[in-house]
């Protein structure tokens, strides 16, 4: 029988809006612990929302459980940091009280190489691994990876799954990320949460190989019972 | 400031404080008080307007502080207003000196609390609320601060050239720092050397302070920039 407490997440007619935008609609969903979710959807489709919502940085109608005692890491699609001189020693001990050799580390920086170094001048591969040493500085249990759309090879960004792939199954953290490579959700991911402002499909990863589910990620789904003008 | 890329906002904001000045001279009261009221108040004005309208902050800043400047030039009697707005060292008394001593060491302490949750707001505003922070209540300490080193350094340079305080050094800084705490030990180092320095020279040369000070702090910005054209 199904436990509840298998669950990390649960989230019923979640709704957003912003500036008189609906944003995402009646999205319900849950997860299990310790397993990875893909979330895809063509751009605008309110996956970065749905995260923000998660981390309740916007409002939000509906209601979203978190199991007890959640510890949620956030990488973030981008951060602004060509303007500001700060190290990635200087980054990785903000809020956190952290080793930075230890918190590295597992992202597989060399600390003698990066620590020194201003966040600017990193590349888009190095930045993503110290975003998630950042994340992880707080020792999570669940963590949400939001992919960049731009500004990153499909190349570099491989090894960081294969790095999440691994530290999911040592710490048995539940991992949540937005991707936008049908490779990545069939080999990283368990299950695959399809947006387009509601959920037009939520099912095993391995069924994103099925062309009728294809079909219903790719093709124009439109949203049940609502107008598509105020989009 | 110039990390906040309102470097701009900074210089404006002192112009602002003209009308403040007035009031103070003409109600005789610490011009000073008048000054801090009406910075403050424009920095949370600007703050507010560049939210909901999501205007650039140039643009905001360009009509608050040019009304500020008119009312200010209105205000102001015509004996005192060389003074505001060029400022007149020789004028501080020594409770002043005092008073500025204490209200900056003060500055420096509360910037420390907040440096790191400012900068983490800077670089991104999600990862801060996601780690607890208050950004909102954060910027807007910060604006106070901003204001109230903004009033003290009027009394030394004017409202005109206050705004260069705030600026350059923060600017020379930043063209040799790499992490955050060299840049924020150089940002004070380099509004000392070019505050001392153009004090200096101004007695030395019978010259008014406040362009001397700029002066001197230019050279410093050049020197920074000399530094990392060799350093690439």
């Amino acid at each position: 029988m199904e436990n509840i407490d298998d669950y990390v997440l649960q989230v019923s007619n979640l709704s957003v809006k912003l500036q008189n935008q609906t944003i995402l609609e009646n999205v319900n969903f849950r997860l299990k612990k310790g397993t990875v979710l893909a979330v895809v959807g063509p751009n605008g489709a309110g996956k970065t929302i749905l995260f923000k919502a998660l981390l309740n940085l916007v409002p939000y109608t509906g209601k979203i459980t978190w199991t007890e005692k959640v510890r949620i890491g956030y990488v973030p699609q981008n951060i602004a940091v060509d303007d500001i001189p700060i190290s990635v020693k200087d980054f990785l001990s903000f809020e956190n009280h952290v080793d930075v050799e230890s918190s590295l580390s597992p992202v597989r920086l060399d600390n003698k190489n990066v620590a020194d170094k201003t966040l600017g001048v990193l590349s888009g591969g190095q930045l993503r691994r110290v975003l998630i040493a950042w994340a992880l500085a707080d020792k999570p249990n669940v963590l949400l990876f939001d992919e960049p759309t731009t500004g990153v090879d499909h190349d570099s960004e491989e090894p960081i799954f294969v790095m999440l792939n691994e530290l999911k199954k040592k710490n048995r953290i539940t991992v949540l990320l937005i991707t936008h490579d049908v490779h990545i959700v069939r080999e990283y991911s368990d299950y695959l949460l399809a947006l387009n402002r509601c959920v037009t499909f939520f099912g095993e990863s391995k069924e994103i190989m099925n062309p009728s589910v294809q079909k219903i990620i790719y093709g124009e789904t439109v949203c049940a019972g609502t107008p598509n003008e105020d989009r | 400031m110039v990390l906040e890329k309102m470097a701009l906002v900074g210089d404006a904001l002192s112009h602002v404080a003209l009308p403040g000045l007035a009031l103070g001279i003409l109600f005789n009261f610490n011009p000073f008080l008048g000054a801090f009221a009406f910075l403050f108040a424009s920095a949370v004005i600007i703050w507010y307007l560049g939210r909901v309208t999501k205007l650039p902050f140039e643009t905001i800043v360009g009509s608050v502080f040019t009304l500020a400047l008119a009312i200010g030039v209105l205000l102001i009697p015509e004996s005192d207003l060389l003074e505001a707005l060029f400022g007149d060292i020789t004028k501080v008394t020594i409770l002043e000196t005092a008073a500025a001593v204490v209200i900056s060491v003060m500055a420096v302490l509360l910037t420390k609390m907040i440096y790191k949750k400012l900068v983490l707001g800077m670089i991104s505003e999600e990862l801060a609320i996601s780690k607890g922070i208050n950004v909102g209540r954060i910027n807007l300490l910060y604006l106070l601060l901003v204001s109230i080193v903004v009033a003290v350094g009027i009394k030394i340079v004017g409202t005109l050239l206050v705004g260069f305080l705030v600026i350059v050094p923060a600017a020379a800084s930043k063209n040799v720092s790499a992490d955050l705490s060299k840049y924020a030990v150089l940002s004070a180092s380099f509004g000392a050397i070019s505050s001392c320095s153009g004090i200096l020279l101004s007695s030395y040369l019978n010259l008014p302070t406040g362009p001397m000070v700029v002066f001197s702090g230019i050279v410093v910005f050049l020197a920074t920039v000399l530094a990392k054209i060799k350093a690439k």
